[in-house]
Order: structure tokens, then sequence, then C-alpha cells
């Protein structure tokens, strides 16, 4: 199956370096990042444009853009793993559509576009009689997307809640476990590389409600938006809220929740009980799902990372590759 | 409650069914024999819950059984949850937010736990709220969370199981 890969920082970069060492059979004919590109159609040494990019920060040419990889290479899948822009989607919106439009499928790990646009975008696949895949958008490493399609098909799920921002998470652990105050913990997830020197999508909220926005349109086809989601972050929380909450064996953590039958959508801190399923230390990801027959499922994994979350990219390659394997 | 009954036979089971006739359900029994106890009497404790308003017809049937009661410690409300406030809640009138909560009459604040870490630092509190069933306590907790957004408090709730 041939692929084109559009973005190299850290997530693109693991995505490469997996194809290269576990060699599933997936040929990219196309590289791009934001200042250079490179096509051949017979297949690219993956091996050597790491190693470029390591070297002189490119992996090509200076004049083949993005665009041009998406509209002129051979391929089946796009991999769209540039950084998330939350207020436009732009620019993955436009090669996603691009790609859709050449019946293409697309595997993504750019939550920005289908927050913004997922009716339209499920649309296009779906008229083009190709696959839009993403479970790289919501829990890094978690299968939730593969779990709600295939492992519960035939299931109604009645709610989804759960641990989504594994930055918020951290500062949370951090000062329930040491009585740190919110600044100092959140210094220190920066200089352990969780929190982004402007931390406001993650501890604001408003990463995790982008997360919901997506699993509560892939479950139940909504159409809603980030500003549907009631949001609260954790930026205001003092210790003394973490030590009352201890008193109590309780803690809190940052919960994502989606509750139709009660009309509930929201991001907010919560009282938990410390034994609780959720309560999960450090960045992982924990998130329960209700479903009619098989009732309450929680999965627990990674929530970020460069090889956890080529583990959820390749994941859906293989699907299609799998599922519409003789198209090729 | 504390009961004092005729130390003989049948008289402990006599004294118990009234509880299951109210519709009430028994939580502990604690019956000690006193060896000095000279009047041939029982003394048995019962930790129980009844629904609203059977209390009256449990002591009348109790009463008919000879069973004679010494000492009834009453909790109204049983489903307690805990919230946590953050913010200017000493300026924002603490006792009125709780207020709130009591003039509803289907749940009240039970304890309360306040940290005042500086002069003009927000504080952060702890607020115990007792209710007869979930649901009150759902109606206590969405009124506490129009309160919160009046005062621009930060309001963390519990998280519930769904279920």
């Amino acid at each position: 199956m041939k692929a084109v890969l559009i973005g190299l920082g850290s997530v693109g970069r693991g995505v490469a370096e997996m194809i290269v060492k576990k060699n599933p059979r997936i040929i990219i004919t196309g590289i791009a990042d934001s200042k250079s590109g490179c096509i051949c159609n017979e297949g690219i040494d993956l091996k050597s444009v790491l190693e470029r990019k390591r070297r002189e920060g490119v992996c090509g040419d200076r004049s083949v853009t993005a665009d041009d990889v998406i509209r002129t290479a051979e391929y089946d899948v796009l991999i769209e793993v540039t950084p998330t822009n939350a207020s436009t989607g732009e620019p993955a919106l436009g090669y996603i559509r691009a790609a859709l439009a050449r019946k293409k499928h697309v595997v993504t790990s750019n939550k920005g576009p289908l927050a913004i646009a997922y009716h339209e975008l499920t649309t296009l696949a779906l008229k083009n009689n190709v696959s839009l895949r993403y479970e790289a958008t919501v829990g890094g490493a978690i299968p939730i997307m593969h779990m709600i399609e295939d492992g519960l098909c035939g299931n109604e799920i009645l709610a989804i809640y759960g641990v989504l921002n594994g930055t918020c998470n951290y500062i949370l652990t951090r000062m329930a476990a040491e009585g740190l105050t919110y600044e100092q913990a959140l210094m220190e997830a920066r200089e352990m590389g969780y929190a982004e020197a402007d931390p406001t999508y993650d501890v604001k909220g408003i990463d995790a409600a982008i997360k919901l926005v997506i699993l509560v349109n892939t479950i139940w086809g909504d159409g809603l938006q980030l500003s549907d989601v009631d949001l609260t972050g954790i930026d205001l929380l003092t210790p003394d809220a973490l030590r009352l909450a201890e008193e109590e064996d309780c803690t809190i953590r940052l919960i994502a929740e989606a509750i139709p039958r009660k009309k509930i959508l929201r991001v907010s801190p919560r009282l938990i009980e410390k034994n609780h399923p959720l309560v999960v230390d450090g960045t992982l990801n924990a998130l329960t799902l209700e479903t009619d027959m098989a009732k309450e499922i929680t999965l627990i994994g990674k929530g970020a990372g460069s090889i956890e979350t080529a583990s959820a990219i390749i994941g859906d390659i293989l699907y299609i590759q799998q599922h519409h394997g003789k198209r090729t | 409650m504390k009961l004092e009954m005729k130390d003989s036979p049948g008289q402990l089971v006599a004294a118990l069914k009234p509880i299951s006739d109210v519709g009430g359900n028994i939580i502990a029994v604690i019956h000690q024999r006193d060896p000095d106890s000279s009047n041939h009497t029982l003394n048995v404790q019962i930790v129980l819950t009844l629904p609203e308003g059977r209390l009256d017809t449990l002591v009348t049937l109790l009463k008919e059984q000879g069973v004679h009661i010494q000492r009834i410690g009453k909790e109204r409300l049983l489903y307690k949850r805990s919230v946590i406030l953050i913010g200017h809640l000493m300026h924002t009138n603490l006792s009125d937010t709780i207020d709130t909560i009591d003039s509803t009459g289907f749940a009240e604040v039970c304890e309360i736990s306040v940290s005042m870490p500086a002069i003009n630092e927000r504080s952060t509190s702890r607020v115990t709220i007792k209710a007869t069933n979930k649901a009150d306590m759902d109606a206590a907790i969405a009124t506490l969370r129009k309160v919160a957004i009046q005062k621009s408090l930060l309001l963390i709730e519990p998280l519930e199981e769904v279920t």
C-alpha cells in the first residue's frame, strides 16, 4: 500500500521510524514538512530522509510543498500528522479535503480538522468511498475508535467519560502527591516536556474538550462543536483543594464527560475517589464507555508520545489495508 | 434506637418484626446481655433506616409489643456528598452560599472545612451536603452550581457513577 506522509515532527518521525523498523508493507511515495518535500512514486528511502531531517532540518526539496505531494504523488493513503490548529484546522483541513477529493484514504492525528469539519469530511469520504481514520486524535495509543467501531459494535453507547489530557493529569498527580502549587506543578511539567510554553490549550481544558467533541461526533454523530462544551480548566485549583479531597480519600481529576440522556457535555475538574478506575497517575489517559450490553468498559494507556501515537496511526493504515486491500 | 424488653424467648424477634412491617431496613442489631441485670430485661440497640414519616407508626407498634424505647437518635438525611469551592468565599458571603442549600428543604450542609492561606488570596473549602436521595442531591448541587457562577467561585463537583 502506498502512502504519503505530511508532517515530520515528533509524531511523523515516530511513524517513519516504525515503518522502517517493522516493515508493515507500507511504501512511502511522498513526504513533506513545513519547509520542504519530496516525491518518488517507486518509494522513498525513509532512513535517509530521517537522517537528512535530523542533520539539516529538512526532508527534501524546498520547492516541493505539502500541497504538491498531496495533489501529484501516487498513493492510496494520506498520513496527515501536522500540528493541530484548534481555531481554523488549517493547513491540515485543506490537505485532508484535497486527498479525499482525489479519492484517497486519510489517516490523521490532527484534532483541528475533525473538531471543526467532522460532518463535511466524513460525508466527503463516504461519497468518494474512502476511509477517514483518526484513532490517534483521542487517547494517544488507546484504541478507543477501534473499540467503538468494532469491539463494541452492536452495543448502544450510553455515556462516555474519562481523563483525556495527560498534561493536566500530570499536574494534578503532582499537586496531590507533593502538595505543589498549580504553578510549581506546571513548571515541573514543562521541564519534563509534558507541557507547552503556552499551556492554555491544555490547562483550560480545551484539548480535552476537542477530543470529547471528536468522540461524541463519532459515537452519536451529533455535529457538535467545541463551543457546545461546558468548559472549566484546572488553572485555578489550589493545593488546599487537593488536600481537602485527600482527607476524604478522594482526589481531583480533569474529567471529560458526555451523557446525552442528561444533556451533559462538559470538561471540568472533579472530586473522585482515589480507588476509582479513572484515577490514573502521570500522563496516562483513561476512558470509560457505558453501554447497554457490555455495561462499563474502561481503557487505560499512554495518551501521548511519538511511538505511542505511531501505534495508533499504523493501526489505522493497516485497518484500511485489510478492509480496502483489493483497491490497489 | 435503644430498646428495653423482657428477657424471655421470642421477645427480640417480636421487637424486630414491626421494623420490616413499616418498610424499614435493619443495618445492625447490638445485643449484649448484662449479667448483673436484676430486673430480667434485655437492652438492645438497633440501627435502621426508615422511609420518611414512618417513625411514629413504628414507635406505636413497638409499644404494643411491650417494648420500652429508651432512646431514639435520628439522622434525617443519609445521602452525603462533598464538593469543593474555591474563590473569595468570605467576600462573597459564605453563609449566604450555604443558606442556598439549607433553604431548599430537601438538603442541608452538615460539614464545612475552610482554608484561608492569606488575606486577599482565594480560599478553599470542602462542603459536605446531606440529602434524602440522589435526585435531591443532584438538585442541591445544581443550585450550588448557579450560585458559584453568580459569585465567580470554582465549584468542584463529585464524579457520580452514571448508572
